[in-house]
This record gives C-alpha cells, structure tokens and sequence, in this order.
C-alpha cells in the first residue's frame, strides 16, 4: 500500500467558522429551557462558565452545535442557545464526527461523562482522537452514574460501594488523561468544575486548537457521589495536591514550595528547597512522554492532580484531509454523471 | 432446457448450431481465477449483445486449502438471444478445473449436458482428497455426460514455453486457457479480452502476454483438435433501444446514490464499516469523491451510522452501508434518526443469517428485522431492488423518500443481487428524479420563534434546519418531542399522539401501485415476491404460462408502506402465494395486513430459488384450485 502525504497547511481551531457581527453575553447564550441538575450539580457551574466564555470567541451562535450523549452532564446541549443534539448513549463522538466532516463552518463540541466517553462510548472516543477530528470534547468526570441514579463507573475506585457494587466494585478504574494520549490525542487538558479561571483557560486553548481536544472536568455529584473532589476544594490541601502545568513554565505548586522532578522514566515531587532549580521540570506540552509521566502522577486517591493543557500539538486532522482529498478529486475531474454511468464498456441496441 | 434452432456448418466442417439460450459454468480452486474468467465471459456475451444474468458463488474464506470442496469458488452465467430472468438454474455446459470442483458442481449437470475438465488436477491425492475412491475419468461414473477432458495446465505451459515464464507462473494462465476454448465454442468476440488482459497487467507485461497467449492457445485448441465436433452460436437479443451496460447490484447502487447526490444537489456522506456482501459500496463510492462524495471507514458499525446522521443533520445526504449483522449493531441509531426526523438511507445487502451466518451466500431474512429490529413504534419505510440493475432506481427512490419525508430508509438488497450482473439500459441523466430539498430558512412559530417540529400538512415532514442558519437555532434528540415546538415532553397525551404520528408519516408515504403481471388477464392464483426472487418467479411463471395455466405474478418494490392498491389486488385471486427465502416473513405481513390466506413457499439454502423449482409450486397450488 502506499501513502500519500496529504501536505495540508496550519490552521487555527476556529478558522472559517463565522464571527458575529456583535458583541455577545452570556445570557445570549442561554436557551429557553429550564435547567434541570440536581441542585449543587457541578455541571451548573460548568454551563456557567461555558455561557460566558463563549461569547469571548465572538462567533455567530448559529455556527456553534452541542452534540452530547446520555447521562446528567449530556442534558447540556438543551441549555445552550446554539444548535444541538442530544444523542444516544456513548455515540457522540461518532455523530459529531459526521457533522464536522460535513461541515468546515462549525465550531462543534461534544459534552460527555465517564460513563457515556469511557465505558459504552469508549471505541468512539479513542477512534475520534486517534483521528484527530476538529471537535472539542468535555468530559465530565463525577466517578459516578449519576441519571441511573447511582452505579460505579468506569473512573470509580476500585473497591467503592455502590448500589450495582454492594460488596465493592472490582474494577480498576481509567486515568482519562492517560487513555487519551495513548489514543494518541493531540490536545489534553484536565480542570476542576469549582475553579472558573482555570476551566476557562483551559476551554480557550482547547478551542483554538484545530483537532480533537479532550478537556477532563472533575465534576462533583452531590447525590450519589458528593465531595469526590472535595481534598481539591478546600485551599489547604488543593494547594499541596493540585499541579496546574502552563506550557514552557518550571513546574511548580503549592506556593512555589512543591516541584516535580524527574525520577527515572516518570516524575515525582520533591520540596523545592531540595532540588537544583535546573531540575525542576519545564512543561513542554509538545512532549508526549512528558505529557504521560503528568498523567501518571495524577492519582485516582487525588494525592497529587495535574491540571492545565498536558499536550497540545498541530497534526492535520481528518476532517480537513476529507474535505481537501474532495476537492481535489473535483480539481482533477469535473463530475459528469453521464460519464459514470455509461463506464468503459457499452454497447448499443439500435432499431 | 437450451432449444435448439437448426444446424449449419463452418468452413472447417466444424459444425454451428445455433441455440436461444446457454447457461455455464465455470468451477474451479478459490485461486484459480474462476470469478475473473466468468466475469470476463460475461462481458464477451454482453459485447455481444446477449441479454444476460450471473451468479457468482464462492467461499466466505479468502483461502480455503487448495483443493478441497470448501475451497470451490464457482460463476454462472446465462446468456441468450431474448430477455432472460434468471442465472439458470442448472448448467448446461459445466467447467471443471479440479475434482472439488467437479464433486461439488457435477449434481447440478443435467444428463447430456457438456462436462470439460482439467485433466491435469486429476492426481490420485486430490481425488482422495475430496473422497472419490477411483478416477470419476475412468470408472464410466460420468457416462450420462458429453466429456471433455482437456490437460489445460499442461497445454498452457506448452503454450507459454517461449516466454521464459516459470512453470508455475505459467500454469496459472490456465483459466485463460478454460475461457478462450469456450470463448471459440460460443463464437465470442476475443478483442475485449485481449485489451481487459492488457489493461489489467498493465505493470507486468509478461504476465499480460501471458495470459493472452493461453487465451488463443486456449481458442486455438478448439479449433485444431477434433474432439469437439459441434460450436453453437446464441444470436443478440432484442432488448429495448438504448445504450447498455453490464453492471452489478452494488455498483449499480453506489451510482444511485452518487446520482441522488447530483438530483438533490447535496454532498453524500457515506459512513460505514466493512462488511461482506456490502464492501464493495464503499470501495465503489470512495472512488467518486469529485461528485462530492465523502467515505468515511468508522472504527465500527455504529460509529458508521452515527457519522452519516451527523452528516445528515449538518444538511448532507447521509448513507450507510452493511449486512443484517450490522444492522443490529445500527438500530439503536436508526432509532435516533426515527425520532430526530432526519434523512438517512441504510443500505443492507442481506446475507444468510442469523449471526454470522453465511456471508457469502444470499438469503432474505432481514425483513422483519428492518420493519421491527428496533425498540418502541419505530416505523421505517422499506425499499426492495429486484435485480441487480434496479439497484440504482431502488437507490434513488429511497434517497426520495429519505428526503422528502425526512425519515430513515432501508434499502434491503441481498447477495445474490449485489453481486450478481446484468445488462442494464442505461438511463439519461435529465429523465433522474429532481431530489431537491428545501431546507428552513425563516422562523415558522409564533412570535418568530422555531419549532422544529412543526409539519408539513401534506407530508407531515418536519422542517429541516441545519447548524449555521440564522436565528433557528435548536435542539433535536433521543426524548420525546412535544408536538409542534419539539421541545422535551413526557406528556402522555403527547406521547400517544406522536407515536402515531410517525406511524401515519411512513404510512403516507406515496408509493407507487403494484403492477400486476398476467398477459392473459385470467390468472385465478397470484404468487407474491420480493427483491432478488424477482428472477426465478418471473421465469417460473413464463413457464407455467407456456404450459397453459394462466398464473399473475406481482413483485413489490416497497414492503413499507405496502403500495395502496396491494389489499385489492390481493383479494381479487383465489389463491397467493408467496415464495421468499426466508421463512415466510413477507407472508406473514400480508398475513396480518390484509387478512389473506397467503401460502408461503420458503427455502434458506443460501442460493437463489430455481426458476423450475418454482414451477412445480406454481404448477401445484394451480391444479389444486377447484374449477
Ligand atoms: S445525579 Fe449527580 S450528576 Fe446528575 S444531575 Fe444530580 S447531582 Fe448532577
């Protein structure tokens, strides 16, 4: 077989999507529906922060689509003043796939959970960052199943005690980040629903990244799994557990007296007091094993938490190969219907 | 039965009968090129002007063990001087490159029927291994046939002695050899042969070279031996004018669906997985990009269907391809598609079944499962191709249908169809469907407002607004719509009335009438088909009309809606009955329908039905009618 280099040029994740003529607020953003989380739900607070940073992209609203699967944070698409769709459970990816390809002036973001990305909708995910498809995807990671009212999942730690798992779940979980990078994901960012400035930061680089971007949110569901996320709240302990990563910056927490450092063919943290300043390690977010030894030291018990973008690198994404393998094919040849059907060999009856 | 038109003589004393029709076929090891030597006949007959069908059969592995009867790989065709119905049931002539092919073919030979053989495979060790005691050459065992026994392998080596061609290189050429000696039997035209085989190996001239030369060696033995006596000659057929093609059932579906594209002035997204008898939609679509076609080869069946909704939603035509296998996989988004009210045209190229089943062999048995494999009231129209050729009208009607109604279609072919061939008229582009659609521009609720769930009154189609257009935005999904704003509702009153409102959208969709086929207006028993049996049941009853029974044969393109006229002209005979290779699901729904006491002739062996098995059934329920 052989391969072709496709040789496309750069693009911006947002290039030729149109911009609005105004200047947008959140409340523009905000559909008609009645929003119906449980009260508490972390998800408010993401839809929140999603309504108003939006309109700082200043993109026509019509060109925005939500497309989302099945579970509490899959409600999304309802809130939202733009298109959407409330799909089916785990296949957004999948729907959303065919939409970008479809279509180069849409900005398109799929809303999931753990359940609907990482259990029945993992292949999807994995396929659509492996492609590396313009969408941008939100996990909403709560550890839980929350609209089925209270199962493990598959991010739940193992040995947790749920209604589906009264003796204890057996499972081992998935570290989200890690998957996606070994899916071969081009852009990886992990946020905490409670923290705005981060979340938004993280949504702003996500957006502008032309590829699949998957954004990890720690969402609490005060229902069935309430405070899973807690020792990331409260400033004491969020100080000494939370690493957030900023691309080219010297990684380090917990008012500068925390670093990581490099231990063998992971990372570890040591007080910085200790370690050479050399040592400590500059986040390159073009680095893939950089990129997984960050995952690697966010724990499922929280003990530390990387946040921020873990990876994000330019590679063509299938959509504008797609679209560009069309339109040279129509460069090359003009369409003639007549032409295909009559092929090569015909012969003719005549009177 | 060939019939035999008179006798005359070639210069070379060689005498020419001439023969209205003729059926072959070619059998062989799955390496041996059977399915190429076939297809290549079959343009030879085509070029000729000979209406024609064909029938490929052959293993679902890729390689069998060589010479075993797993490993048969056969082609039938059937070529004839007026228009033919069917592949023919039984060969007249049959080839046979190997004693596997031999055993597993030599019961379907009528007696007197031409029998040639590659002598060459003949060694004790492939006769044991596929069971035969003695030599079927030598034991007399084939005496009720006219044998042939011709050293092919052996003859095309000789034949290829100058070229420096390796032995076993050159032995290859030996279906060339099986295609040019009946290729001179049946007084075909060699020259497309002789250019496909230059084209084709283009790359390697040798190997071009070759295979041309077993070709006439192939030609040329027929002519110098003395062992065949009589050539015969099948005259053109008088087929309607037009310019004709020979095509397939899938190819010609690809092109319905390249052409709707172009009637409807919408890009086409195909997504889809591969999946045999379907495979080869894909292969053929992929390579039509400059009509604006996007293939799109997901990570499984339903990531396949999800693209090519998606797709639809962003305003293209979206498409997916498979087999009743992945089928099951897609309900759940043909579900979404049901309630999202978006087009979507779901191709399956029906296989036998169930699970895995057998995948290269046809069957007819997804009927149900496309009226019903769904969860909850989930009405899908149903559209049938009844030969391969008709796989590009049936395409463009379900396109119509899909658009027009917003809805997703299923388009049952079946293996038979989809691989088999047939000349085809082909049509002017200007005389195709105009598909165009309207798609919402302007609010449509009160206040200015969006209801993506308000109606056409005639169609009851829903509005169809795509992402990027101005101040319509919404949101469709999975959960029940309220009537009209399409908003969330759990109303009972709402879900009652929507349920039936889907159902009273398929079941008003316009279909045309069913034609009902009975020359002499008298017919007093009605046989019922659908899809592929179109062939056999049209033939069977020719048959049984030729023998003096009236009989009406009706064939339905579409099995959902039912076209409104079927109850009236169910009722109008004494009798229906209705042959399917399944077991008895069209009847079943007639059964239920229209309260008639359907007879249902089954059979699932993988194969077509046979035009003379059919009628004897036909020929029975007629006898059995009182007078
Ligand atoms: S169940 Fe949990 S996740 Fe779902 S809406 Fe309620 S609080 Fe939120």
């Amino acid at each position: 077989m052989t391969a072709i280099d496709l040789g496309l040029p750069g693009l911006g994740g947002l290039d030729g999507v149109p911009t609005a003529d105004q200047p947008q607020k959140a409340k523009d953003y905000k559909s008609d529906q009645e929003v119906r989380w449980c009260p508490g739900c972390g998800d408010y607070v993401v839809l929140n922060a999603v309504q108003s940073f939006l309109p700082t992209l200043g993109l026509k609203r019509e060109n925005i689509v939500f497309v989302s699967g099945i579970g509490c944070s899959s409600r999304f698409p309802y809130y939202m003043n733009t298109y959407g769709m409330h799909s089916i459970h785990g296949r957004a990816p999948a729907i959303a796939t065919g939409l970008a390809v479809a279509r180069p002036d849409l900005s398109v973001w799929v809303v999931t959970g753990d359940g609907d990305a990482l259990s029945i909708g993992g292949n999807h995910l994995i396929h659509t960052l492996r492609r590396n498809v313009n969408l941008k995807i939100l996990l909403f990671n709560n550890r839980i199943y929350g609209l089925t009212k209270g199962q493990y999942s598959p991010t739940s730690e193992e040995g947790k005690v749920t209604k589906s798992t009264p003796f204890g779940s057996l499972d081992h979980p998935f570290n989200p980040v890690s998957l996606a990078l070994g899916a071969e994901a081009t852009f990886v960012g992990r946020a905490v629903d409670s923290d705005r400035a981060g979340l938004t930061s993280v949504l702003r680089q996500a957006a502008e990244h032309r590829g699949s971007a998957l954004v990890e949110i720690y969402q609490n569901c005060p229902i069935f799994n309430d405070g899973a996320f807690d020792v990331l709240k409260d400033a004491d302990s969020a100080a000494r557990r939370i690493i957030n990563v900023v691309d080219g910056e010297p990684i380090t927490f917990g008012g500068g007296e925390l670093a990581v450092v490099r231990d063998g063919f992971g990372l570890t943290v040591a007080k910085t007091a200790d370690v050479a300043p050399e040592d400590v390690v500059v986040h390159d977010a073009s680095d893939l094993n950089l990129a997984f030894a960050l995952s690697r030291l966010s724990t499922q018990d929280l003990q530390h938490t990387v946040t921020g973008v873990f990876r994000n690198v330019a590679r063509t994404t299938y959509d504008d190969a797609a679209r560009a393998q069309v339109a040279q094919a129509r460069e090359a040849k003009t369409p003639d219907l007549a032409k295909l059907l009559h092929g090569n060999d015909t012969w003719t009856v005549a009177g | 039965m060939t019939t035999d038109l008179g006798n005359g003589a070639s210069a070379e004393g060689v005498e020419i009968r001439k023969l209205d029709r003729v059926v072959i076929r070619f059998a062989g090891d799955s390496g041996d090129g059977m399915q190429l030597t076939g297809d290549r006949f079959t343009s030879e007959a085509a070029a000729f002007g000979n209406d024609l069908a064909t029938l490929p059969n052959f293993p679902a592995e890729i390689r069998a063990p060589q010479g075993t009867l797993p490993g048969v790989s056969s082609f039938q065709l059937h070529f004839a001087d007026y228009d033919i119905l069917t592949p023919g049931d039984r060969p007249d002539v049959l080839v046979a490159m190997n004693p596997a092919a031999l055993k597993a073919n030599i019961g379907d030979l009528p007696h007197g029927g031409t029998l040639i053989v590659n002598t060459d495979e003949f060694t004790k060790r492939n006769l044991t291994k596929v069971g035969y005691d003695g030599d079927p050459l030598e034991d007399g065992s084939l005496d009720a046939y006219q044998v042939h026994k011709v050293a092919m392998a052996t003859l095309t080596i000789g034949a290829l002695e100058h070229t420096g061609l390796g032995k076993k290189d050159a032995e290859r050429a030996k279906n060339m050899f099986a295609l040019g000696l009946l290729s001179w039997m049946y007084h075909r035209p060699t020259e497309g042969t002789e250019r496909f085989l230059r084209e084709k190996f283009a790359r390697k001239p040798e190997i071009a070279e070759a295979n041309v030369l077993a070709f006439r060696a192939g030609w040329n033995y027929g002519e110098t031996t003395e062992s065949f006596a009589v050539t015969f000659e099948v005259a053109p057929a008088k087929l309607p004018l037009g310019t004709y093609r020979q095509i397939t059932g899938n190819t010609a579906l690809a092109y319905g669906i390249v052409a709707a594209g172009q009637r409807a002035e919408l890009p086409v997204v195909l997504g889809t997985y591969p999946i045999t008898p379907a495979s080869d939609i894909l292969h053929e679509l992929s390579k039509h990009k400059h009509f604006g076609i996007t293939t799109l080869q997901a990570e499984d069946e339903i990531a396949g269907i999800g693209a090519a909704l998606g797709a639809s939603y962003g305003g293209a035509l979206g498409v997916t391809s498979t087999s009743g296998p992945g089928i099951a996989l897609k309900s759940e988004t043909i579900g979404l598609a049901v309630m999202t009210e978006l087009p979507l045209v779901i191709i399956d190229v029906q296989r036998g079944g169930p699970s895995t089943g057998l995948p290269t062999k046809t069957e007819q048995a997804d009927l149900l499962q496309a009226m019903f494999g769904r969860n909850g009231e989930s009405p899908v129209p149903v559209v049938a191709p009844q030969s391969p050729a008709d796989c590009f009208d049936a395409a463009l009607d379900a396109v119509r249908i899909a658009l027009t109604y917003r809805t997703p279609v299923l388009l049952l072919s079946d293996g038979a169809i989809a691989n088999g061939s047939e000349p085809w008229l082909i049509p002017d582009v200007d005389s195709l469907p105009d598909l165009r659609v309207d798609f919402a521009t302007e609010p449509n609720g009160p206040d200015g407002a969006f209801w993506p769930y308000l109606r056409d009154q005639e169609t009851l189609a829903r509005a169809w607004a795509v992402p990027g257009t101005p101040g319509l935005q919404h949101r469709i999904g999975g959960l029940e719509k309220a009537d009209g704003t399409g908003n969330i509702s759990y109303d009972p009153a709402n879900h009652d009335f929507m349920v039936r409102l889907r159902q009273r959208k398929v079941d008003g969709i316009e279909v045309p009438d069913v034609v009902v086929d009975d020359p002499s207006g008298q017919a007093r028993v009605l046989v019922v088909g659908w899809g592929s049996s179109y062939g056999p049941i049209g033939a069977a009853a020719r048959r049984v009309r030729k023998q003096g029974m009236p009989v009406a044969h009706a064939h339905l393109r579409h099995l959902n809606p039912f076209p409104k006229n079927l109850g009236d002209v169910l009722s109008r005979y004494e009798r229906v009955i209705v042959p399917e290779m399944n077991l008895g699901q069209l009847a079943l729904l007639l059964r239920a329908k229209y309260l008639v006491d359907a007879i249902s002739y089954t059979k699932v062996q993988g194969l077509p039905f046979k035009a003379e098995e059919l009628q004897d059934v036909l020929t029975d329920v007629i006898k059995g009618v009182p007078a």
